[in-house]
């Protein structure tokens, strides 16, 4: 069953019509995911991709019956697009929009928290290449074809780091059951805690790679949560041991600004937390499949 | 996005924080212009560089006559000035400020930030003003007080009477620090802003509450709606390499080594400089080209390495999703022709269409080496530069 997708997942693309919606909502279609149909303020009524075109996310889900979006709108206006979804109902939402205000993010995590925690739409990124199960659904910008469908979960900030995993993985004929890009912001929708815990209690997940990075307190809070929480194990790989203190290294999340932010103190804290790190980034892979291997044999 | 003392004063004030008396001198003589203009007998120089510990860096001049502040003016302006967080190289100072002397009875450290783990702003206080809050939270951690702000109603005054109160402020001075202390947020919110540190908030002896020192610094993806703020710019500022890229779109932080990357996506940079690091080799840079790796992309990618001139190799590393490698290969082939580079330069590249990627780079009669995996990429990096040495 993987986490949060699967085909039959009914799916809304918001900014469908933009040259990046229609890109991407194509490739997604070709994956085989259940695109239902999108959202464009003012094209309601059109069709696009041979889906129905709505003016809003709640006229969309009254129509189509969708549980779960990807927003493509624009940085001014994509808290607002991810707070239209929370409110119609949308039960799981990816935002790839690179460049929203941080301070809208806290706005729209602040939203969020009017609905109880069981209706509470969940939300991954946002500045995130999405969400795939392999062989099932893709909901992002991913290369597909380079997961193959398994039993080991991904959850981690970066995209192309996270295809280099799956790469990885794939060469060692390891599969994947779900990845979920929780994106380079320092406010995001998920944490690397949140998905541990749903990776967790899913029946087809075996085991579990974290791919963390320099700042912020996510890694660590999730080490946490395994050492106390988890039975599957987890591996970990955290980049960013050549990052100096106070630069912003690409994504507006990654930087090393307080005690216990860099990755040389974060791999200390997964250590005491008991889990296993990959020691360099072209060891992922191999150090899953060890992983999985001590797990068979026990 | 850093700003400068001068600005950051300036934009607080509007705000209703108060700061001392002060003016903008490009010259010695402008100096001590300013200086008149605002009269007294005590007059602070101060260094304009996007860096805190100015003081114990010499880059602040107290002054009581006019000989004083030429002087002063004359040794700063136009030198480097090194602070701890500046590196060896130092900024440039190429403005001063001239601000009337305040009598301080009492300093206190104020700052809002960004609390991650919180998801809100948060305001931090310490009555061991003065020192810096790495200082503060080792030495005297019993000081700090910190406060949540809920982001759906904003500060409120209780919050800001609390901060006050806690700091142990006489009675009679609440007031003016619940203005200063509402005021600084207001600052913070409206201006999308990562940080407002005011330390040294000072009491005068004349019971005004004053920020003696000032720094902020602001959210570069809500500069769109910030025309004001992202006008406050300086590049002298700034690396020059680093104003180069940013110029043209590009991540880019300058680092120290002799190995210049390319590479695409942040988290796969960072971890291409961690191998290299581990294969032993020293980075020149991080560079984050983005997604697309188009062939304008990289040649302008390749434009901002060459300007470090101690880059010795060139690491390429792309992975390549929606943009096929054979694609990416002919951008990076036809940049290296382009630019006549003629030093090492590895690529490695991954993903969709790989085979037809590296053929392109293999058979295209220059002397690019071509790498299969991320550890042989920056193994050969490693080795190419050693042997460019």
């Amino acid at each position: 069953m993987a986490i949060f997708i699967n085909e039959n997942t009914p799916i809304l693309i918001q900014g469908f019509t933009g040259r990046i919606g229609t890109f991407h909502a194509q490739e997604m279609i070709d994956y085989g995911s259940n695109v239902v149909g999108g959202v464009t303020p003012g094209k309601g009524g059109s069709t696009h991709l041979g889906r129905p075109v709505f003016n809003t996310v709640k006229g969309a889900v009254q129509e189509t019956g969708a549980e779960a979006s990807i927003v493509f709108v624009p940085p001014p206006f994509a808290a607002d697009a991810i707070m239209e979804a929370a409110d119609a109902g949308i039960k799981y939402c990816v935002c790839i929009t690179d460049g929203i205000p941080a301070q809208d993010m806290i706005r729209v995590k602040r939203y969020m928290r009017r609905y109880k925690k069981e209706q509470r739409m969940i939300l991954t990124g946002p500045n995130c290449a999405g969400t795939i199960s392999p062989g099932k659904a893709m909901l992002g910008i991913m290369p597909g074809h380079i997961y193959m469908p398994g039993r080991v979960g991904i959850v981690g900030r970066s995209g192309t780091l996270g295809y280099e995993a799956a790469a990885q993985l794939k060469d060692l004929g390891i599969g994947v059951s779900t990845s979920v890009g929780i994106g380079g912001d320092p406010i995001n929708g998920s944490s690397h805690r949140d998905i541990l815990e749903h990776f967790e209690n899913d029946p087809e997940t075996d085991a579990v790679l974290m791919i963390g990075e320099i700042g912020g307190p996510q890694e660590a809070e999730a080490g946490q949560w395994a050492k106390a929480n988890m039975k599957k194990p987890v591996v970990a790989y955290i980049a960013g041991l050549s990052a100096p203190k106070g630069r912003r290294m690409g994504h507006a999340g990654a930087i090393v600004s307080a005690f216990g932010e860099s990755a040389a103190e974060k791999v200390e804290i997964l250590k005491n937390c008991g889990v296993t790190i990959a020691p360099t980034p072209s060891e992922m892979g191999a150090t899953i499949a060890k992983v999985l291997q001590a797990r068979k044999a026990a | 996005m850093d700003i400068h003392e001068y600005q950051a004063k300036e934009l607080l004030s509007r705000f209703g924080v108060a700061v001392p008396r002060g003016g903008l001198a490009y010259s010695p003589e402008q100096a001590v212009y300013r200086a008149n203009e605002i009269g007294g007998s005590k007059w602070a120089v101060k260094a304009q560089i996007h860096s805190g510990a100015r003081g114990k860096a010499g880059g602040i001049k107290l002054c009581r006559s006019d000989n004083d502040i030429e002087e002063a003016a004359e040794s700063l302006l136009g030198k480097r000035l090194v602070t701890v967080q500046t590196g060896p190289t130092g900024k440039l100072v190429s403005r001063l400020y001239i601000e009337e002397a305040t009598d301080i009875d009492k300093e206190i450290y104020l700052s809002f930030v960004m609390d991650r783990a919180a998801e809100r702003i948060v305001v931090v206080a310490s009555a061991a003003g003065g020192m810096d809050i790495e200082e503060i939270s080792h030495n005297r951690p019993d000081t700090l007080i910190k406060v949540q702000v809920d982001p759906a109603v904003g500060m409120q005054g209780f919050q800001a009477r609390e901060v006050a109160f806690g700091l142990g402020i006489e009675p009679d001075l609440i007031a003016k620090m619940e203005r200063t202390i509402l005021g600084a947020y207001r600052a913070f919110r409206d201006l999308d802003a990562t940080m407002v540190e005011i330390n040294p908030l000072v009491i005068t002896k004349q019971k005004n509450v004053v920020a003696l020192d000032a720094k902020m610094s602001f959210d570069e993806n809500a500069l769109f709606r910030r025309p004001q703020i992202a006008e406050l710019r300086d590049k002298s500022q700034e690396d020059p390499r680093e104003t180069y890229a940013s110029d043209r779109g590009l991540a880019y932080v300058g680092l120290d080594g002799d190995i210049g990357c390319i590479v695409n996506g942040a988290g796969l940079a960072m971890a291409t400089l961690d191998m290299i690091k581990l294969a032993g080799g020293e980075p020149a840079n991080f560079l984050d080209i983005g997604g697309g790796a188009s062939p304008e992309r990289v040649t302008k990618s390749f434009k901002a390495v060459l300007r470090d001139k101690n880059v010795r190799a060139i690491l390429v590393n792309v992975f390549a999703g929606i943009n096929r490698c054979d694609w990416v290969a002919k951008g990076v082939v036809d940049a290296v022709k382009e630019l006549e580079i003629k030093m090492p330069i590895v690529v490695r590249l991954a993903g969709t269409n790989v085979e037809e990627g590296r053929r392109i780079i293999d058979t295209s009669g220059l002397t690019v080496i071509s790498a299969e995996t991320l550890a042989d990429a920056a193994n050969k990096a490693v080795a190419a530069a050693k042997s460019a040495a």
